[in-house]
């Protein structure tokens, strides 16, 4: 089916394809750490060679009853339900922060437990519902 | 049906086509932004910025389907060398690159009051960048390169190996942690997202691939016409 000249060129190509993904992909794999937007409290736990005056993200969720608001800064617990980090923060807070909810913290690590956050940012997660079916569904669950 | 797409028919193509495709879009993007804007729910903890979505997700999809068929017809492109085939996704790279920066532009109106940032460098919204990039390099050597098969070779494959950036895009937030949430919409599991809201998601889709339709055939014809001047202004 196909010609001679056609043959050489389709093997070219696919042989140019295959060597890109695969420098796409070790890439990748060397970078990972970088493309990586936030670490779960988990994987700093894990961690061998941490530095604590690098900032880096943390994220996951918002322990449910763990916000507690002083004066002009807030602390509240982030987890990932194996592994808990402290997170303490002054400044403007984003209106979907709220408890149960994802959120990403971008600070400095004090220790593996203790998080200073310079900024905050809440991640939305892949649900979207309208509020009726919220309530109906909270009332279904107690 | 696909016999519609060689360059002779293209010239003979009806202004009555573009016409009823262009009432036909005037209708589903009416009914898409009613449904979108008044009928369909605020989300529960979005509130109305959800509404965001319905132009931000289907103008991500047009612009990564529109790149992969100028990469697949790319790859067919050197290897067939078939003439109408380069016209054919050189008309479609303008209006997907408009897409894509549709995509961008309102993702980063919803991520203000969503996230609290207009902007992350995560690896979806940087892989997006990317591909925004891609769609300028690829216009702009079919632009100020002046030899057609010249330009024709570059472009080509420049859009093969953006191709390869198409699946980073969609798994990135598979893969990595990313402040993007995952897809909503999966072929393997039911939609995470309410019905109320997935209708006019759908009609959206609809209405701006007629949109994306309408545009690419007036640059196909275009493109045609220039292409056949060009060979006799080269004979003479």
């Amino acid at each position: 089916m196909l010609g001679k000249n056609a043959k050489k060129r389709a093997i070219l190509l696919t042989l140019l394809l295959l060597l890109s993904a695969v420098t796409i992909f070790l890439i990748f794999k060397s970078l990972e750490e970088n493309i990586v937007y936030f670490f779960t409290p988990s994987e700093i736990y894990n961690k061998q060679n941490i530095s604590f005056n690098k900032t880096i993200r943390v994220g996951g969720l918002v322990k449910e009853n763990s916000i507690s608001k002083e004066q002009n800064s807030v602390k509240f617990i982030i987890t990932d339900f194996k592994n808990e980090i402290i997170v303490s923060y002054s400044g403007l807070i984003p209106n979907l922060f709220s408890e149960g909810k994802g959120v990403i913290a971008e600070g400095e690590l004090k220790d593996k437990k203790y998080f200073i956050a310079e900024k905050i940012l809440a991640k939305h997660d892949e649900n979207y519902m309208p509020p009726e079916v919220t309530k109906a569904l909270e009332k279904s669950n107690k | 049906m696909f016999k519609n797409f060689f360059p002779n028919k293209i010239l003979s193509l009806s202004n009555n086509l573009l016409n009823s495709l262009l009432v036909y879009l005037i209708l589903v993007m009416f009914l898409g932004l009613i449904y979108s804007l008044y009928i369909s729910p605020p989300d529960y903890i979005q509130g109305d910025s959800v509404r965001i979505m319905y132009v931000h997700v289907p103008s991500s999809f047009i612009s990564l389907a529109c790149f992969g068929i100028i990469g697949i017809a790319s790859i067919l492109n050197l290897v067939f060398k078939i003439k109408f085939i380069p016209l054919m996704s050189k008309s479609l790279a303008p209006v997907g690159c408009t897409f894509t920066l549709i995509s961008i532009v309102t993702g980063s109106l919803w991520g203000k009051p969503t996230w609290g940032t207009w902007w992350a460098w995560d690896a979806r919204l940087t892989s997006m960048v990317i591909l925004l990039l891609f769609y300028f390099g690829y216009i702009f050597v079919w632009k100020f390169v002046s030899s057609f098969n010249k330009a024709n070779k570059i472009s080509s494959i420049i859009a093969i190996i953006g191709l390869l950036n198409l699946p980073v895009i969609k798994y990135s937030v598979d893969w990595w942690n990313t402040l993007h949430q995952p897809s909503s919409i999966t072929l393997t599991s039911a939609p995470t997202i309410h019905y109320s809201m997935l209708i006019p998601l759908i009609i959206m889709l609809a209405g701006m691939i007629i949109y994306l339709l309408i545009i690419f055939l007036m640059k196909y014809k275009t493109e045609t016409i220039k292409f056949k001047m060009n060979k006799i202004k080269n004979k003479k």
